[in-house]
């Protein structure tokens, strides 16, 4: 870790006049991801926003348009949200799935889209069920949001408020995780709307990425053996020490089928 | 008398109070006046030429106090760090010993290797400063497996070694010389049967969870260095800092290993780190402080295992063994670390003969250089190797021959009236009751409805397997002499002071340290139940040359058998004064005086003085025998053992194969171990649960992996996958006793045999699980893309 700043924002007006004027600055949310980094020196910033004490960014509220959940509101708090998972259970059992209770009650929605791991959670639900993220300045939806690795559409300046995800027919998020850091090694996020199927696929690429072919299957038939003889291809998919391109491809469809199960359940 | 707690009882932990409050004191935790810290510059490089070191940005830096390298430490006549054992090939030839300075002089040989030292007022700015260290490295070419290492061709690491070869070692103990090999090769070629396997012991990263630290301060007035450090044997740190190292007198050096938290063998050695924070005190005249990084243990702390092996076992048409043979490549890394040569060879072959009567055996090991950190004892150390051999093998020829494995091995076992039993790799087995083991764990493990298990997992989707091993192991190091002939360098007894208060509460110092393995609460036992004292009356005290008189510390599962009874030896003679004084008290002949529940009797009489009143009388000798006996009551005594120690065990284990993932969970596990008697039957089960999840790792989970040339593939828990608690079943363990008769406690050892005895039962379980789809081997860790892989190979004919 490096010396830095320290300043903890009153309003995402606050914060985000403080991020646009410095050069080095960063957002703090609940830090899991971003103290680790400072620590081995891979962010190295001058000065790190607090949003901690911003109430308004805190905090579920159920609509008609689905859930909005806060930029800040923890992982924990999602998965305990009684209504929640009542009204669009797929995201209180994804954030259930991440990390451990003290990263649960320290992590942020936030936090975790805006750093788009490839292979965090989030973004998977975020993919399938056609969120909408809102930020200081505009409203992007999940299609445009994810661009590639630890790469988001934010711009500089921008804080990520609050997040709607549209309510589902039916959805389920299959993980299977990384053996060492249970991360997802592949997770693939199935939703039905009125509209149609999406499929979102986290861990496996270089960012989380959707299935046009599984989707058209599970449109015509929303069922498990609807996805008999689908194979995802294995082009492009991460490869390291725990899993390489055609394990990760396998168990894309593997995770796919059980994901529809979970849907059904 | 013992309040309760004397031997046998689960007595609570003496040092809980202190760990679970946060009061613990461990090296970190120490911080003295003035004092700077340490960092180090590491090669990037797995193998380099240091052409030169550039400090001159690093020293304009703030903070920065100096920046040392290895050629000013040669100029300081400090010493290349000890091999502690030496091997002989079967040439007659020694092993290549490269000198190994803590500071890289003029070549690095893995990432890590130290190559220079920042020392400044914060532990940011040495950081910093380190950054701005120039080295200029010429890179070689590099590999880091040992097969690799010892192709033709292949890069030279040490120019003394070639072939990269440090040994080439055959094992002929004396009880087989010469004839073994041929002896062996005579069972192969009558054998109605013969299995052979080639297996991979994967690299593993100990992990203590207290990292590695040192502090050193050098107070120039006195000329006095006081070392606080995370070892397990600061008397050896000290011993080798003033012998070989530092070149200080011991009486002007004092070693303080605190709470220590974790060690598994990776905290036995004098590394570099430890002996430059002590060189740059007595140079700087400041406290120097180093607390290493997580990223840095994956890097700097000794690693574990890292074997290819060809096991061949030979069996008569009755299914009995009759002969074995065993070639390994032991990869040491770049360097030899203390012990190094020693693990893979006189750690290893004494114990391939396992539980069973194989007569003919035959093992040759060549350990090899590679650009990798340097390997050396892990838990288990040596023993863990030669288990999964045997009990990989054994596996392999019930499956081969159509033999229920349980039945095999008991067809096999070494029988109850054969101890001590002399085994064909040299080994004399102290007692055992192998049967009565696997009876047990049958029991346990409900041998009889496997079956009905197996469906109801395969009704689920699942396939189930069921694997077994059978361990035993050499504890309790050592009997000097043996392991001087075998190559120590050092003796291997401990050491043992029992101060006897005047009120009668006692001090022990002992030269035995727990990191872990609970000697505050056990040793106090073992003095409240032969004084008679109250539990709460003894204090252990360990960790500090400045205290104890001397000892060799704790690794090899020899706290116990080796420290305990050094204790209780203090404790004869303690016992045997106050007889004296007591005679005399109560106006009797010694020889008439007995000792049973803290009061000396006259036999057969009701005349009786307690141990609190001798103790005083021995401290205030009004009345007192001052012509035959000093004034005082303390004693030491040093235990070298006969022989080493034996624990045996059988576990079984069951498990669960998703085909879909190649998940493996396991679902339950069986431990019925033999450790001899027991002392604390809660600290010997909590041993046993550490050695199984450490066991378990090594099979399912953890793997120290390096690209081909030598860069860390998994240096932080991103990569290195540790076992967490939901990764293991609640484990059913129990223990069956056959006390050693070679210490008068009757105690074996426990601390390692998990580690050991759970790595072939987990592998043979998932292969248990597997065959049914073909597939007949599988390298640990058995992770879910191996397994996924391993049915993909089976499934397409590969
Ligand atoms: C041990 C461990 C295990 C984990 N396991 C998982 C897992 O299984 N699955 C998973 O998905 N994740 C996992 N995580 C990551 C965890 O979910 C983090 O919480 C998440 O990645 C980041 O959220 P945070 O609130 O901690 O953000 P921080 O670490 O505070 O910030 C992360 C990044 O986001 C930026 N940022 C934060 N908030 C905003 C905002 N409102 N607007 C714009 N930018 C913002 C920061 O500037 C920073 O660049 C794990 C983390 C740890 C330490």
């Amino acid at each position: 870790m490096r010396e830095f700043n320290y300043y903890r924002a009153g309003s995402v007006r606050d914060a985000a006049k403080r991020l646009g004027a410095s050069g080095n600055a960063m957002l703090l949310a609940g830090g899991m991801t971003l103290l680790p980094a400072l620590k081995m020196r891979l962010n190295e910033p001058g000065e790190l926003i607090d949003l901690a004490g911003i109430d308004e960014l805190r905090g579920v509220k159920l609509t008609r348009k689905g859930a909005h959940i806060g930029a800040t509101t923890t992982h924990a708090e999602v998965a305990g949200n009684v209504e929640l998972r009542a009204a669009v259970p797929v995201l209180p059992h994804a954030a259930e799935s991440i990390g451990d209770p003290q990263v649960r009650n320290r992590g942020t929605l936030g936090g975790s889209l805006a750093n788009n791991d490839p292979a965090a959670d989030y973004p998977a639900v975020a993919l399938a069920l056609g969120a909408t993220i809102f930020t200081n300045k505009r409203k992007i939806s999940a299609d445009d949001f994810f661009v590639g690795m630890f790469e988001t559409a934010l711009g500089r300046g921008e804080v990520v408020t609050q997040v709607l995800f549209p309510k589902p027919q039916r959805a389920g998020y299959a993980k299977f995780p990384n053996p060492a850091t249970r991360y997802a090694l592949v997770g693939v996020c199935v939703a039905q709307f009125k509209t149609g199927v999406r499929v979102a696929v986290t861990g496996a690429g270089a960012s989380v990425y959707r299935l046009p072919e599984f989707e058209d299957a599970l449109d015509a038939d929303f069922s498990e053996v609807a996805l008999d003889g689908l194979t995802a291809s294995a082009a492009n998919l991460n490869d390291d020490m725990h899993a390489g391109a055609d394990y990760r491809a396998h168990l894309v469809s593997v995770m796919a089928r059980r994901a529809v199960s979970l849907a059904l359940d | 008398m013992t309040g309760g707690m004397g031997i046998g009882v689960s007595a609570p932990r003496t040092e809980d109070r202190r760990f679970i409050t946060g009061r613990g004191r461990y090296v970190d935790d120490i911080n003295l006046r003035s004092q700077q810290y340490a960092w180090f510059v590491r090669s990037p490089h797995p193998h380099a030429e240091v052409r030169g070191v550039d400090a001159a940005d690093a020293l304009k830096m703030p903070g920065v106090t100096a920046v040392l390298t290895g050629a000013d430490m040669q100029a300081d006549d400090i010493g290349p760090l000890p091999v502690a054992w030496g091997i002989t090939s079967r040439d007659g030839s020694p092993a290549f010993e490269p000198e190994y300075p803590a500071l890289a002089t003029d070549r690095v040989r893995y990432v890590g290797n130290p190559v220079a030292v920042v020392v400044a007022e914060s532990r940011t700015q040495a950081r910093d400063a380190a950054e701005m260290v120039n080295v200029d490295y010429e890179e070689l070419e590099s590999m880091s497996s040992a097969t690799a290492a010892m192709e033709e061709g292949a890069p030279l690491i040490h120019e003394g070694a070639p072939g990269n070869m440090c040994f080439d070692w055959e094992w002929l103990p004396a009880a087989m010389a010469p004839d073994a090999r041929s002896n062996t090769d005579k069972a192969f070629e009558e054998a109605a049967h013969v299995v052979s396997l080639e297996l991979v012991n994967n690299r593993l990263a100990p992990n203590a969870m207290e990292p590695r630290a040192s502090l050193a301060d050098f107070n120039p007035a006195t000329g006095q260095l006081t070392l606080y450090t995370t070892s397990q044997n600061p008397h050896v740190n000290r011993l080798l800092l003033c012998t070989a190292t530092l070149k200080m007198p011991e009486h002007k050096v004092r070693v303080v290993a605190p709470d220590v938290g974790g060690g598994f063998g990776s905290k036995i050695y004098h590394y570099a780190e430890e002996l430059t924070v002590c060189w740059a005190s007595r140079r700087l005249r400041v406290p120097v402080k180093w607390t290493a990084e997580r990223s840095e243990s994956f890097l700097a702390d000794a690693q574990g295992r890292d074997h290819v092996t060809r096991v061949e076992l030979a069996l008569d048409a009755d299914a009995h063994f009759t002969g074995m043979r065993v070639d390994t490549v032991a990869n040491l890394g770049g360097w030899l670390s203390a012990f190094g040569p020693a693990i893979p060879t006189v750690f290893y072959a004494p114990l391939l003969a396992g539980v069973y009567r194989t007569p003919n055996i035959y093992v040759t090991v060549k350990g090899v250089f590679t650009n990798t950190t340097p390997t050396d004892a892990y838990r288990g150390a040596g023993r863990p190797e030669a288990c999964y051999a045997v009990e990989r093998a054994v596996d392999e020829a019930a499956v081969q021959i159509g033999m229920d494995p349980a039945e095999l091995r008991r067809r096999n076992f070494i029988q109850p009236d054969e101890f001590p039993y002399q085994s064909p790799v040299g080994q004399l087995y102290d007692s055992g009751d192998f049967e009565g083991c696997l009876d047990l764990a049958r029991e346990l493990n409900g041998y009889e409805e496997f079956a009905e298990r197996r469906r109801q997992s395969q009704a689920r989707g699942k396939l189930r397997g069921r694997g077994m091993c059978f361990y035993i192991e050499a504890c309790g190091a050592a009997p000097s002499q043996a392991a001087g002939q075998l190559g120590a360098r050092a003796g291997l007894y401990e050491v043992a002071t029992v101060r006897v208060h005047p009120s009668g509460s006692v001090q022990v110092l002992t030269g035995a340290h727990s990191h872990g393995q609970s000697h505050e609460t056990t040793f106090a036992q073992i003095v409240a139940e032969r004084l008679g004292i109250d539990f709460g009356n003894v204090e252990i005290v360990h960790g500090d040359t400045g205290e104890i008189p001397f000892g060799m510390g704790t690794y090899g599962s020899r706290s116990l058998a080796v420290g305990g009874t050094a204790l209780y030896k203090a404790l004869d003679k303690v016992e045997e004064k106050g007889r004296k004084i007591a005679a005399h008290l109560l106006e009797a002949e010694a020889a008439d005086i007995e000792f049973t529940d803290g009061q000396f009797r006259v036999a057969g009489t009701d005349r009786a003085v307690p141990f609190g009143d001798v103790a005083l009388a021995a401290y205030v000798p009004h009345n007192y025998p001052l012509q035959e006996l000093e004034p005082g009551l303390e004693e030491t005594a040093f235990f070298d053992p006969e022989n080493f120690t034996f624990p045996s065990g059988c576990y079984i284990c069951e498990v669960e194969v998703d085909r879909q993932t190649g998940e493996v969970e396991l679902c339950d596990f069986v431990a019925a171990d033999d450790f001899g008697n027991i002392i604390n039957p809660m600290v010997v089960e909590g041993q046993v649960h550490g050695g199984l999840a450490q066991g378990i790792g090594q099979a399912l989970l953890e793997h120290c992996r390096y690209t081909p040339e030598g860069q860390l593939l998994s240096g932080s828990y991103m990569d290195y996958c540790m076992p967490r608690a939901d990764d293991l079943p609640n484990f059913v363990v129990a223990t069956r006793c056959t006390p050693t008769p070679f210490n008068p406690l009757g105690v074996k050892g426990c601390g390692e045999a998990g580690a050991i005895g759970a790595p072939p039962a987990v592998i043979n379980a998932v292969l248990d699980a597997l065959r049914p789809l073909g597939v007949t081997h599988i390298d640990m860790p058995a992770t879910p893309q191996a397994v996924w892989q391993a049915i993909q190979a089976a499934q397409s004919g590969d």
